[in-house]
C-alpha cells in the first residue's frame, strides 16, 4: 500500500503527536507513505470567492506533484483534507479555474489524483477488522466520544467521505479499536472554527457545548482528525473555575490507534494537550502489552 | 398551381418587427402565387373566413399560412382549408413569429427578408404535397386503470358507469391504496374508512370492473385505441375463486411476519388478510414468512382451510388484456428513511413518518386507536412534528413542495390534542400553506386548540434516555430551541410509487426528472400524458390531497369517454411509406424506429410501414442506405426545394 503524503503545517507544530503517531502505525499496519516534497500550506481554509482562484494554487501543485507518484495523496489533518479535496473537485469540473491555475503553476494537471483520509486508508486498505485483529485489547471498554467537526463532511456533494448527517467512520473505526463509543448529539456539529480563538465566553461556547455533551454521556476522551477542532475542545475546558482538572483529554484517532497497537508512549507526542490524556494513556498502558514498532 | 398566401400580423407579434406589406409584395410576384394577402389576427374568425372566400372567389388549390408555429396552429388552418373544399394536407404553415419576428426583433428588414424565405420554403414544400386522407383505426373501447387507490377507483367508476368495461389492476392484494391507511381526512376529520369503503366495495361488485389485484403491468404494446397489455398475476398461494375469507387460515397460522399494511408497527400471520375491510377479502400467503416454503413444513393453513383453497404449487399467470385507453394511477411512496439521517428516522423507534401516525391513530391499528409511541407503549406527553422533511430541500432532498403535509401536520397534530387532552403538540414549519376550501380554517383550530407552531428547521432528533432531544430554531424569536419529546412524526416528502420509471417506460410517457409522470400541457392538458391514449391521475402526476386527485381522476375518465365516444379514430397520414422496388430488406429502418413501427417482412424480404404506429418522425427516412424510405408530404424533392428556397 503505497501513498503519497501531505502532512500539512499543524501536523509540524502543535499536532506533532498526530503525525507521529500516525506514521508509526501505519510503519506497522505495512502503510507506505512517501512524503510529497517540498509541500506548501494548503491554504487552511477553501476559498469561497469563485473569482477568487489564486488560493488554490498552492493545493493545486501538491495534487499536481501527487500525480507523479502514483496518483494516491493521503492527509491526515481534516482542514489539509477539505482543501485538498475540494481543490481537486475544481480542477476535475471547472475547466476555466483549471487553466488559469495550471498556466501558473505551469502543470497540466486534471484532477486525477485520488485524495484519500488516513480514516478511509484504514478502513478500505487495511481494513476495521483486520485492525480489530491487530489491536492489543488495551482500550478495551474506553469511553470514546467520536467528533467529526465540519470538514471531514462537508460539503458532501464534494467530499463524498461519508453521511454527513449520520456519520460512522469514527465509530466504526474506534470499535474496531475495542472501546466503547460514545454517541451523543454534538458530534457533527461545528466547534466555532477560528471564530472560537477569539476572547470570551461566547466564542467558546460551541465547543463547551461538544465538550460537555460528551462528558454528560460517560466520555472517557474525544477522538477527532481536526488540529483545530482539537485546540477548541482542548481550550473551551481550560480557565473559569480550574476545570481543566476535571476535563476529558481531546486526542487525535491515530494516538489511540497506535496505543492500541502497544506503541511507545513517544511515538504520541503528549506534551502538546491541555487537558493532559497522560493519566488516562497510562492506565490503558498499563492493561495492554508493548510492541516494538 | 393556384396557391394562396396568408401573412398574418398576429397584432404587434409579427407585424411590429415583420414588414408584412413587403412579404405581400414579394411573395404576390412568384409564378404559381395567385392569391396574397395580410391580416391582423388571421386565426380570429373573420381570418379564417379571408381564407376561406379567397379560396373559392381566386379557385386556390393549396394554401400557405405564414404566421404562429404550426404547433400553435395548423390544425385551425387546416380545418379551415376543408372546410373551403381543400385536402387540408395541402395547406402548410410558415412560421415567421416563433423562427422570426421573436428572434429578430432588433433587425427588422433582415427579419423581413428571413420571413420572405420562410414563405417561400413552405411554397415550395406545398407544390409537391399530395392530397392526403387521414387514417382511420377502430378504438376498443376498453379501459385500463394501473392502480387500485382512490385515484385509480375513482377513474375506473367513472368510466364502468358510463357503461365501458375497465380492467383495473393494482399490486398490491387488496384496493384503496394509501386513503386505506389513514385514520380521519382533512379539513372535516371524517372516518377514512367510511368514506372510502362505499368505493371499494362498489368497485369489488361492478359488473364492468374487472379487479385483477397482486399484479403488475409486464408489458404495453399498441397504441391509441389498440393497447395489447401484458399483466403479471403473482401467485397468492390461495385459490380465490373457491376461498370464501372465513379467515381460518389466518387463526390457525402459528407465523408471523411485520404487517406492511401496519406500517411495520404490528404482526400479521403469514397467510392473512391485510385488514378488516379489505377489498378483495382474501388472503394470500407471504412466502417469504411462510413455514412450508421457508422451512419445507407445516401446512396447518391447507390442512385447516374448509373448502381446499389454499394452493401451495400456484404459479404467477401472465393475462393479456385488449384496451384502447390506460389511466396511470399509480400513486405515491414516501421518501426513504435512510436520507434523513439527522433525525434518526428508521433508528429511533419513537421517530416515525405521517402514514406510521396514522395507523396508530386508527380505531383498527395496533394500538386500537390509542396514541402509544412504539417503543415502550407509553403515551407520549410532548409530540414534536417536522414538516417539509425531504421537500423544498434543495440541498439534500427534492426542490418541490409535497403540498399535503401543512394539513395533515394540522391534522395530526389536533387529533393527538383530542386524544392526550393533557399533551402537547408541538409542529415546525417552513410555511403554512392552506389553499383549500376550509383548509386555512382548519389550521387556525389547530392553534386554537393549543398546537404550538414554530416557524423554523429542526437541525438534529437525538435519542437521550427514554426520550429525544430535538434541536430546532424559531425564526420568528430569533431563539434555538430545544424540546425533550416523547415522539417526533416527520412529514415526509411524497415521491413517485416504486416501479413508476419502469412503467413509465413500458407506456412510452414521459416522468419529470422525480419520476412523476408528465402532463401533456402543465396548464391546458393536466390528465394527458404526451403519449396519446394515456391519461395520468393523482399522485402519479404530482403530490395532490384527495379532492384534487377524486377531481383529476375524474377528468381522466372524462377523456377516456370522449375517446370511446368514435367508433374509429383518425390518425396523421405523413407518416414513412416505402418504395418496395428499392427495398433492399436490410432492416436499418426497424433499428432506428422509436415506436417500433418499422418491421421486415420476411417473406418478401422488404421493410414494412405500420402506420398508425408512425409518429412521421423520419428517423428510418434519414437512416434508410438506399433512399427506398420516403415521408408523406416530406419527400426528399420537397425537401431539397425548401432548403434552396432558404440558402439559395
Amino acid at each position: 500500500m503505497g501513498y503519497a503524503y501531505f502532512p500539512g503545517c499543524t501536523l509540524r507544530g502543535k499536532a506533532r503527536g498526530f503525525e507521529k503517531s500516525a506514521l508509526a502505525s501505519a510503519r506497522v499496519l505495512g502503510i507506505h507513505l512517501e512524503e510529497l516534497p517540498e509541500w506548501q500550506c494548503c491554504g487552511a481554509t477553501f476559498p469561497l470567492q469563485a473569482d477568487n482562484s489564486f488560493p488554490l494554487v498552492s493545493p493545486a501543485r501538491a495534487l499536481a506533484s501527487a500525480s507523479k507518484m502514483g496518483g494516491r495523496l493521503v492527509t491526515l489533518c481534516s482542514a489539509c483534507y477539505n482543501v485538498l479535496k475540494r481543490t481537486n473537485h475544481v480542477m476535475r469540473t471547472d475547466a476555466d479555474r483549471r487553466d488559469k491555475v495550471n498556466s501558473f503553476i505551469e502543470a497540466d494537471y486534471e484532477g486525477e489524483v485520488e485524495v484519500r483520509h488516513f480514516l478511509e486508508v484504514l478502513r478500505d486498505d487495511v481494513g476495521f477488522e483486520t485492525l480489530a485483529r491487530r489491536a492489543t485489547g488495551s482500550l478495551a471498554d474506553l469511553a470514546a466520544a467520536p467528533y467529526y467537526g465540519c470538514l471531514l463532511l462537508r460539503p458532501h456533494d464534494e467530499l463524498a467521505f461519508d453521511d454527513p448527517e449520520s456519520p460512522h467512520i469514527l465509530e466504526d473505526f474506534l470499535a474496531a479499536l475495542g472501546c466503547r463509543v460514545v454517541d451523543y448529539p454534538y458530534k457533527i456539529e461545528c466547534c466555532g472554527s477560528y471564530v472560537a480563538l477569539e476572547p470570551g465566553e461566547p466564542a467558546s461556547e460551541p465547543s463547551r457545548k461538544v465538550v460537555e455533551s460528551a462528558k454528560a454521556r460517560g466520555a472517557q476522551v474525544i477522538v477527532t482528525s481536526c488540529p483545530l477542532c482539537q485546540y477548541n475542545l482542548d481550550a473551551s475546558q481550560q480557565g473559569a473555575g480550574g476545570r481543566a482538572a476535571r476535563g476529558v483529554p481531546v486526542v487525535y484517532f491515530t494516538q489511540l490507534l497506535a496505543l492500541a497497537l502497544g506503541l511507545p508512549e513517544d511515538v504520541l507526542a503528549l506534551e502538546n494537550h491541555l487537558i493532559s490524556p497522560a493519566p488516562l494513556v497510562r492506565s490503558v498502558r498499563s492493561m495492554g502489552s508493548e510492541v516494538t514498532a | 398551381m393556384r396557391t394562396g398566401v396568408f401573412v398574418c400580423w398576429c397584432g404587434l407579434n409579427i407585424g411590429g418587427v415583420v414588414d408584412v406589406a413587403r412579404v405581400v409584395r414579394e411573395v404576390s410576384g412568384w409564378p404559381g402565387v395567385a392569391f396574397a394577402q395580410d391580416y391582423r389576427y388571421m386565426c380570429s374568425d373573420p381570418g379564417q373566413q379571408l381564407i376561406r372566400d379567397a379560396v373559392k372567389r381566386e379557385r386556390l388549390d393549396s394554401v400557405v399560412v405564414a404566421a404562429c408555429s404550426p404547433a400553435m396552429h395548423e390544425a385551425t388552418f387546416q380545418a379551415v382549408a376543408e372546410s373551403a373544399g381543400l385536402n387540408p394536407y395541402r395547406c402548410e404553415i410558415a412560421n415567421i413569429r416563433e423562427q422570426c419576428s421573436w428572434p429578430h426583433q432588433d433587425e427588422p428588414d433582415r427579419a423581413t427578408d428571413k420571413a420572405v424565405e420562410l414563405v417561400r420554403a413552405s411554397f415550395e414544400k406545398v407544390r409537391g404535397d399530395e392530397p392526403l386522407v387521414p387514417l382511420s383505426v377502430p378504438v376498443t373501447r376498453r379501459a385500463l386503470v394501473v392502480g387500485a387507490g382512490i385515484a385509480g377507483m375513482q377513474a375506473a367508476l367513472d368510466i364502468a358507469d358510463a357503461g365501458h368495461e375497465v380492467v383495473l389492476v393494482e399490486r398490491l392484494p387488496y384496493i384503496g391504496g394509501h386513503m386505506a391507511q389513514l385514520s380521519e381526512t382533512f379539513p372535516t376529520l371524517d372516518c377514512s374508512q367510511c368514506i372510502l369503503t362505499p368505493k371499494t366495495s362498489e368497485v369489488g361488485r361492478h359488473p364492468l370492473i374487472k379487479l385483477i389485484t397482486n399484479s403488475e403491468i409486464e408489458s404495453v404494446s399498441g397504441y391509441v385505441g389498440n393497447f395489447s397489455v401484458r399483466i403479471r398475476r403473482r401467485a397468492t398461494y390461495v385459490n380465490w375463486d373457491v376461498c370464501t375469507g372465513c379467515g381460518v387460515c389466518s387463526e390457525k397460522c402459528p407465523s408471523r411476519t411485520l404487517s406492511s399494511f401496519e406500517r411495520g408497527h404490528a404482526e400479521e400471520p403469514a397467510i392473512a388478510i391485510a385488514f378488516p375491510q379489505a377489498v378483495p377479502h382474501k388472503p394470500v400467503i407471504h412466502a417469504e414468512a411462510c413455514r412450508h416454503f421457508t422451512k419445507g413444513k407445516c401446512g396447518i393453513c391447507e390442512k385447516v382451510c374448509p373448502v381446499g383453497a389454499v394452493d401451495f404449487g400456484q404459479c404467477d399467470v401472465l393475462l393479456e388484456e385488449k384496451v384502447g385507453a390506460i389511466v396511470v394511477a399509480t400513486g405515491y411512496d414516501l421518501y426513504p428513511k435512510a436520507q434523513v439521517g439527522e433525525y434518526g428516522y428508521g433508528v429511533y423507534p419513537d421517530v416515525i413518518d405521517g402514514l406510521e401516525f396514522e395507523r396508530l391513530n386508527s380505531a383498527s391499528g395496533p394500538t386500537q386507536g390509542e396514541i402509544r409511541r412504539p417503543s415502550d407503549g407509553k403515551v407520549p406527553k410532548e409530540v414534536v412534528f417536522i414538516q417539509c422533511v425531504g421537500s423544498r430541500d434543495q440541498e439534500k432532498g427534492y426542490p418541490y413542495c409535497s403540498k399535503i403535509c401543512c394539513m395533515y401536520t394540522a391534522k395530526h397534530a389536533r387529533l393527538y390534542k383530542h386524544k392526550v387532552p393533557d399533551g402537547q403538540p408541538y409542529v415546525f414549519y417552513m410555511d403554512i400553506r392552506a389553499g383549500g376550501k376550509g383548509y386555512e380554517e382548519f389550521v387556525q383550530q389547530a392553534t386554537d386548540e393549543g398546537v404550538l407552531y414554530l416557524r423554523g428547521r429542526v437541525a438534529r432528533v437525538f435519542q437521550d434516555g427514554d426520550s429525544l432531544a430535538v434541536f430546532g430554531v424559531d425564526t420568528l424569536s430569533g431563539k434555538k430551541v430545544e424540546i425533550r419529546a416523547d415522539m417526533v412524526v416527520l412529514a415526509t416528502a411524497i415521491v413517485p410509487a416504486s416501479g413508476a420509471r419502469e412503467l413509465a417506460r413500458a407506456l412510452k410517457a414521459a416522468t419529470d426528472q422525480y419520476g412523476f409522470f408528465s402532463e401533456a400541457h402543465p396548464k391546458l392538458r393536466p390528465v394527458e400524458s404526451l403519449t396519446r391514449g394515456v391519461y395520468i391521475a393523482g399522485c402519479a402526476q404530482a403530490p395532490k390531497d384527495i379532492p384534487d386527485t377524486v377531481t383529476q381522476a375524474g377528468s381522466a375518465a372524462a377523456k377516456v369517454l370522449a375517446l370511446f365516444s368514435a367508433e374509429r379514430l383518425a390518425h396523421a397520414p405523413t407518416v414513412a411509406a416505402v418504395d418496395e422496388e428499392l427495398c433492399s430488406g436490410c432492416g436499418v429502418c426497424v433499428d432506428a424506429c422509436p415506436y417500433d413501427a418499422r418491421t421486415l417482412d420476411d417473406r418478401r424480404r422488404v421493410a414494412v410501414v405500420n402506420e398508425v404506429l408512425c409518429e412521421g418522425c423520419g428517423a428510418c427516412v434519414v437512416a434508410c442506405p438506399g433512399g427506398a424510405t420516403r415521408q408523406r408530404n416530406s419527400a426528399r424533392s420537397q425537401m431539397l426545394s425548401m432548403v434552396d428556397a432558404v440558402v439559395g
